[in-house]
């Protein structure tokens, strides 16, 4: 059993008259564990596909599986659960939130899920360690660099051990050099056993991936699979 | 999510937009407020008058000729006989009562009167000596009435404060000589300046003995009797007498009235009562547009933080979590408005306190608790709206919008 089954995936955009095929006829199925990376022009459908498999957007047609369990027939509290407890989201723009210091913003995951405060500080503070954020604790989002917030926003997003990081373009609003950084912290996550999925534009990013997943108009039309060493 | 979380969540958003948090709570604060103070107001004027009235004397019984008793026609209301005129006579008998100790008649009309070349319309009372316990008038100067029986009296007077400011000036008004209709009469006492009492300015009559008074205004009834019953507990029983001896003394018909003070008090209570819930509903309604005001600023916040919605939505948030946090803040909002219009209130009503010193403007505890449940019940109500739009968000679009 794949951890993410999709087939015959449509997704329709109403913009007035006018109708947006974003996804159209997607099938993908991809194992625990691996690092695919979404690529292709701009309105390709890569956003659409990552939110769809976020369950933060619905199919119009077709079926996905995560686990084995059809999730575009769960309520929307029971995909907020599965958002919760299996899926991490990476932003581009970090969307850390600027009232909450660091340790807060990377405990929100848990605080919405109702974990005791006992267990979130436990767990921040190691956060904070592993991911060298331990004396930006208090920091708010603005009194720290772009990559110390990407590093903010990964350690939130990998606070409840999800099975699957989505990161949506994670180092384009960062230089190079910190880029480099934050996907190398991407891909020690995927080597722990996360399953990574990127959408980006950057091919040097997408040379790293092991698995290279290019759309065109909604479509997927190539699916670059490691050979097998 | 749980709970203290979610109050602590809810304080941050807040507390996030200070200005619009300060304005908002600012709105509540003066609803609560005008609650507070209107309902001290209105009902300080409540205690007022009751104490007023209180100080009258409450064991006073008031008969009047006629049955005009409210609570619809009896079977007396609809008999065609005309009633009996209370007399004189009807008032000394009224004496041997039980558990009557004082009466006091009341003869009324209108009288010119003259002294040194001054000239102008009076209101003459005629009364009895007792008069003066019954009502609990004072005497500034000189004395009041002499007691001369019921049925007998000499040609004395007893002036209000502002008459003899008005007729004598600055000469002495003891011992002159005043012109009463026809009559010739002296003065022998000046009341203290009082005010309103029972529908009389106490301060412009003219007090003449009872009997004095038929003969001027040639006529043998009395306009009422006051009757002082030994304590309030004699109340009732006092009354049964009366009727008792009235009804003999009137071939058996009840063709009086009998008011207590505690019937007049009690309709004014109730009057000054509506008067205050009436005043509370005014301030109310400041506390309903204090509402819209959350419902508008609670809608600000949700286009001002939708893709913080969506990002809580993409961290695992339900619509409910999503839909209580909202509603959250909008109570600690509310919350926060009502203590600081507790404290504007109260404040206000001390002031009023200090302004008007007989008034007891003090806000009644049932009042601060509507404005305050009111406070947060409105916050809540209308939070609703903004906390559902929030939560029906959809996550992709919300998290698209930039900050």
């Amino acid at each position: 059993m794949a951890q993410v089954e999709l087939a015959g995936i449509e997704r329709i955009f109403h913009l007035g008259d006018a109708e947006v095929h974003a996804l159209r006829a997607i099938d993908l199925t991809i194992e625990a564990g691996e690092y695919v990376a979404v690529m292709g022009p701009s309105g390709s459908g890569k956003s659409t596909l990552l939110n769809l498999l976020g369950l933060l957007d619905l199919p119009d047609q077709g079926t996905y599986r995560l686990e084995g369990r059809d999730v575009t027939s769960l309520g929307p509290d029971q995909q907020a659960a599965v958002r919760s407890g299996r899926i991490g989201f990476v932003f581009q723009s970090f969307h850390l939130i600027s009232r909450l210091s660091a340790a807060e913003n990377i405990a929100l995951p848990m605080t919405l899920a109702g974990i005791p405060p006992e267990t979130r500080d436990a767990r921040v503070r190691q956060a904070l360690i592993d991911f060298g954020l331990d004396a930006r604790a208090d920091h708010r989002p603005d009194q720290l660099s772009g990559g110390q917030r990407q590093r903010v926003a990964i350690a939130r997003a990998t606070i409840m051990q999800p099975a699957i990081l989505l990161a949506d373009e994670p180092t384009g609003n960062l230089d190079r050099a910190t880029g480099h950084e934050v996907t190398r912290l991407l891909e020690d996550l995927n080597t722990r056993g996360t399953t990574l999925i990127v959408v980006t534009h950057d091919p040097a990013m997408g040379e790293r991936a092991r698995r290279r997943v290019l759309m065109e108009d909604g479509a997927i039309r190539r699916d670059e699979r490691p050979t097998p060493p | 999510m749980r709970l203290l979380d979610t109050v602590r969540f809810a304080a941050g958003a807040a507390l996030g937009a200070p200005l619009r948090t300060a304005l908002m709570a600012l709105a509540m604060a003066i609803g609560v407020a005008a609650v507070v103070i209107l309902t001290a107001l209105g009902d300080g004027a409540r205690r007022y008058v009751v104490g007023e009235f209180n100080s009258l004397g409450s064991n006073l019984v008031i008969v009047l000729p006629g049955r005009t008793e409210t609570g619809g026609l009896g079977i007396g209301g609809l008999s065609a006989t005309t009633p009996r005129d209370l007399t004189l006579e009807d008032a000394a008998a009224l004496l041997r009562a039980p558990g009557v100790v004082r009466i006091a008649p009341l003869v009324v009309g209108d009288a010119e009167i003259s002294t040194a070349g001054r000239l102008r319309s009076v209101f003459v009372v005629g009364t009895h000596a007792d008069f003066r316990q019954v009502r609990q008038v004072n005497v500034a100067q000189g004395r009041f009435l002499p007691d001369e029986g019921l049925r007998h009296g000499g040609n004395w007077a007893v002036i209000g404060a502002t008459l003899r400011e008005q007729m004598f000036g600055a000469a002495p008004a003891l011992g002159a000589h005043l012109r009463i209709g026809d009559r010739r009469f002296r003065v022998i006492g000046v009341l203290e300046a009082s005010g309103q009492g029972l529908g009389m300015d106490m301060d412009e009559l003219v007090l003449i003995p009872a009997p004095v008074a038929q003969a001027m205004f040639d006529t043998n009834t009395l306009f009422r009797i006051l009757v002082e019953a030994r304590d309030r507990n004699a109340i009732p029983t006092v009354k049964r007498e009366i009727e008792r001896i009235l009804r003999a003394r009137h071939d058996g018909e009840s063709d009086v009235t009998l008011l207590t003070q505690d019937a007049v008090l009690g309709t004014f209570d109730r009057i000054l009562s509506a008067l205050t819930l009436a005043v509370a509903g005014i301030g109310a309604i400041s506390l309903a547009v204090a509402g819209i005001l959350v419902m508008n600023v609670m809608l600000v916040a949700v286009a001002q933080r939708t893709s913080e919605i969506g990002l809580l939505k993409a961290l695992g948030a339900s619509a409910a979590i999503i839909r209580r946090s909202f509603l959250v803040e909008a109570a600690l909002l509310s919350l926060a408005g009502a203590a600081g219009g507790l404290l504007i209130g109260y404040a206000g009503a001390a002031a009023l306190r200090v302004a008007l010193p007989d008034l007891p403007a003090d806000p009644p505890a049932w009042a601060v608790l509507a404005g305050l449940a009111t406070a947060l019940i409105t916050g809540i109500v209308f939070g609703v709206l903004p906390a559902r739009r929030a939560a029906r968000l959809d996550p992709v679009e919300a998290l698209a919008k930039r900050h």
